[in-house]
């Protein structure tokens, strides 16, 4: 027995026993039995041009996959939803559909209880995948050679789109693994039993897909030389940089990025350390992760602290609404202007964002979630500090595509990485087959 | 409160729900349970000839079929009348009726159709001091094989031809059960009466294959890989014996004639409905099998609520009250229009109005870029459906248009006077005004 507990001063793993932190580690979203999957497939109306469809990026047809799931035809409901989404399982688990198809489902309107069309997603896509099945197979070999840089959410599914298409890849990842934030960046509750890395296996089935590991741009490679050797590129590189904030060096301040990163890639969480008085300084998802992960990990007191009002928090209504549950403290208009302590952490000082006034609030770790940025150079032209692109995914140089958190317009969403590289895929087949 | 008292052919209960000859009523223990719950009557499970009793089948005697949750909407059985000894069963309907003289106790039988066949049996029956007994007309499985049961109700000439045995040999009331397996129920309807019989009962169960098993390519229920048509019953057949029921109670030659009326009574209101169709009493199994016999303290209560609000302070105060609304097509007023009026509050959305009205009928509802549908009154011919599969209660209802007002789909004003397709010009047998 650890002599550790949640009061225990200090940076510290072993905070819970192994039984709690089993526990609270645990699937968010517990996978359906089959039955309960049938009564929540029989609540959906099977809406005209359906709106769940029109809110999904991906346009998946939740209607249909649904219909199919209520036949007891999850296999080709899950079909349904690889055809639009080959990551439809990851999706199935991260997805804020609260803001998007079961935002937009009419039982939302009427009940306010939409058909849980995530969970069935679920349901469908992991009784295929439990199969071991791969329902897709390669076109004839069209002999172009792609380069596919990032083997995250975008990457992937350009990957798998111009495989089937008879293209072959090669993808560049600049990481050992492959899955990008769906590996390193989701909280571990989202994504439990290793899904990550099973959902990359079963895509790369389809065939024709290499990967190169440890295999970073601008290092490993550059983007020249993968155009010269290439028929197309396509650039799905994420965010690899993360904002900081200009404090003085404290032991205890950490990026949450690396926090979230190591706790995915812990053997175990009883060996990860955590602080007993933990400030999350950010207000979207990763800061949510963060501070609910802390919390789950024990420690005593976990403030979540954003700059801006609760309205324009990035977190959804649900995320923000699961960090309080889990017992985290919401603070908004608080912006962070230094921190305390003699070498190591003792609190973070805010001000008001409106009133101006200044408080500290007593921390031994602070983890920081302010955003990501774009890092590399010879990139393509960029746009508000991503590459500049088109609905195509084109970027400004010729031959060369791009998708996901490092292209412009999107919304740092898995599901909208899955579509623009899907989308790439099938433009650059049509210029590479022209 | 209501009285729920029941006074039919004489016999008394204190509800007019009775449990239907079937498994629930095939012995003692059963019985006593019924009563003990507040079951109004019960008709004892049909008996054969003294003899050695039939047998039934070792394997599974129902099937099902499902409607959401797995809600049990219709059953089918291949189960036969009593397999227990005649001598067993005049026993207990003896000992259960003496302990409950309140409750009605009718015996349903079914021999051969052989005069000393019933009379043998009758006064056997009379000894038991039960209140009437039915004669079971109607089985369709395998007792029909042995030409009896449905094999005798198809046949009117028989109806008659027993019924009236009965009638000489019984001095208590005769109810005849009748089949729904024929063309036109008023044909045996009108020989029982002509038999003497006291009242019909209907409808017994309707010959039905429930399912067929895609993987030993049998029908359900399945004995060593073959299947036989079975009794259909449940909710699924109310309408169908609610038809049936009206059809006699409106036939010039059986007006009158008390009915007790069979078909998937479930609730307080099936019960209503039916007694509001002519039916003195219901008797309900199927609901029972489904859920025991605690069913009948929501329907006592359900009807007495219900007549309540209505004032109705007895079971004959509304008894037949709509077979007077039952009429044939022919007679049914052209001049009423109505149109179909969605309530914009009231919608969700969905869509489905729009998908049936476009797809299967009459293009009469439009739909806006932002999902607003609207009746085009120029094209509703009020045919119901989108009421029917709008999954929003009274979202979508039919408006009557006034006398006077111009019908925008014909151009017509409509007229305030009746006139129906006796006098219609376009039929070619109308009947000239006078």
């Amino acid at each position: 027995m650890s002599d550790v507990s949640p009061h225990t001063p200090g940076i510290h793993a072993g905070r819970l026993t192994n039984e709690e932190l089993t526990e609270n580690f645990s699937d968010l979203h517990p996978a359906y039995a089959n039955h309960e999957a049938a009564v929540a497939a029989d609540r959906c109306y099977f809406c005209h041009d359906a709106p769940c469809i029109t809110a999904c990026p991906t346009d998946i047809d939740i209607p249909l996959f649904i219909r199919q799931i209520s036949t007891g035809m999850e296999a080709a409901a899950a079909k349904t939803i690889f055809d639009q989404n080959i990551l439809g399982g990851m999706c199935a688990r991260v997805c804020p559909t609260e803001t998007l198809c079961e935002q937009a489902c009419v039982r939302e309107m009427a009940e306010g209880k939409p058909v849980e069309i995530g969970r069935l997603q679920r349901h469908a896509t992991d009784t295929l995948m439990a199969a071991g099945v791969h329902p897709y197979a390669r076109a004839t070999a069209t002999g172009k050679r792609v380069a596919v840089v990032g083997a995250g959410p975008a990457g992937l599914a350009c990957a798998h789109r111009l495989a089937m298409k008879g293209h072959d890849v090669v993808i560049h990842e600049a990481r050992p693994k492959p899955g990008g934030l769906n590996e390193y960046g989701i909280a571990t509750y989202k994504t439990v039993g290793d899904f990550a890395a099973a959902e990359v296996d079963w895509l790369l089935q389809i065939g024709g897909i290499a990967i190169e590991y440890d295999s970073a741009l601008g290092s490993a490679v550059t983007l020249d030389a993968l155009r010269e050797s290439n028929d197309a590129v396509f650039l799905g590189v994420g965010l690899g940089e993360t904002n900081t904030l200009d404090f003085a060096e404290k032991t205890g301040v950490d990026d949450a990025v690396d926090f979230i990163e190591a706790l995915r890639q812990a053997d175990s969480f009883a060996e990860h350390p955590v602080g007993r008085q933990v400030v999350v300084i950010g207000g979207g998802m990763t800061a949510v992760d963060a501070a609910v992960q802390s919390k789950l990990l024990g420690a005593e007191h976990v403030t979540l602290a954003y700059r801006g009002p609760r309205a324009r928090m990035k977190a959804s209504d649900f995320e923000v609404d699961l960090a309080a549950q889990k017992g985290v403290r919401i603070l908004t208009e608080a912006s962070p202007v230094g921190v305390e302590g003699n070498g190591s952490l003792t609190g973070v000082a805010f001000e008001h964002a409106t009133s101006g006034e200044r408080f500290v609030i007593a921390a031994d770790q602070c983890l920081m979630a302010i955003g990501q940025k774009l890092n590399g150079q010879a990139l393509p032209a960029l746009e508000n500090g991503k590459i500049k692109v088109d609905d195509a995914g084109v970027t400004s140089l010729p031959g060369v595509w791009a998708g996901g958190d490092c292209a412009s317009g999107g919304d740092d969403l898995t599901v909208t990485a899955v579509a623009e590289g899907r989308d790439a895929a099938e433009a650059m087949h049509k210029v590479l087959m022209a | 409160m209501a009285d729920l008292t029941t006074d039919f052919l004489g016999i008394k209960s204190p509800n007019p729900f009775w449990l239907a000859s079937a498994p629930p009523t095939d012995k003692e223990y059963n019985v006593r349970r019924a009563f003990d719950a507040g079951w109004g009557g019960v008709v004892w499970k049909t008996l054969g000839s003294e003899g050695p009793p039939v047998v039934n089948v070792n394997g599974p005697r129902y099937g099902a079929i499902y409607g959401a949750d797995r809600r049990l909407l219709g059953l089918n059985n291949i189960e036969l009348i009593t397999d227990r000894p005649l001598a067993v069963n005049l026993d207990e309907i003896t000992r259960v009726k003496k302990d409950y003289p309140d409750r009605a106790m009718i015996v349903s039988i079914m021999v051969p159709c052989e005069e000393q066949a019933w009379k043998d049996i009758l006064p056997r029956v009379m000894d038991t001091g039960a209140d009437g007994i039915e004669l079971n007309f109607g089985c369709p499985h395998g007792m029909s094989e042995r030409g009896m049961g449905a094999a005798v109700g198809q046949v009117p000439e028989y109806i008659q031809m027993v019924t009236e045995w009965c009638k000489q040999y019984y001095d208590r009331p005769v109810i005849v059960k009748l089949t729904p397996n024929i063309t036109d129920v008023r044909y045996p309807a009108r020989a029982a009466n002509a038999g003497g019989a006291d009242a019909v009962s209907l409808i017994n169960t309707i010959s039905s294959i429930t399912s067929v098993n895609l993987d030993s390519m049998s029908p359900e229920p399945m004995i060593d890989g073959k299947g036989s048509h079975g009794g259909y019953c449940g909710p699924a057949v109310k309408p169908i014996a609610m038809n049936m029921v009206a059809e006699i109670a409106r036939d010039a030659e059986t007006r009158g004639l008390p009915i007790s009326g069979i078909g998937g009574v479930t609730t307080w209101r099936d019960a209503a409905e039916f007694i509001a169709l002519g039916c003195g009493t219901v008797q309900v199994c199927t609901a029972a099998m489904t859920y025991g016999f605690k069913i009948i303290d929501e329907m006592t209560a359900g009807l007495s609520q219900w007549m309540d609000e209505k004032g109705h302070k007895s079971i004959a105060d509304f008894q037949g009250m709509a077979v007077p609304n039952v009429t044939d097509w022919q007679y049914l007023n052209l001049n009423y229009v109505t149109k179909a009026r969605i309530d914009q509050e009231a919608c969700i959305q969905c869509g489905r109005c729009y998908a049936a009205c476009e797809d299967t009928s009459h293009q009469a509802i439009s739909m806006s870029p932002d999902r607003v549908f609207e009746v085009i009154d120029e094209e509703c011919v009020a045919c119901n459906l989108c009421v029917d599969v709008c999954p929003v209660e009274s979202c979508i209802t039919m408006e009557e248009l006034a006398p006077g007002t111009v019908d925008p789909r014909t151009g017509r004003v409509v007229e305030a006077d009746y006139a129906n397709w006796t006098t219609h010009p376009n039929n070619p047998g109308a009947q000239a005004a006078e």
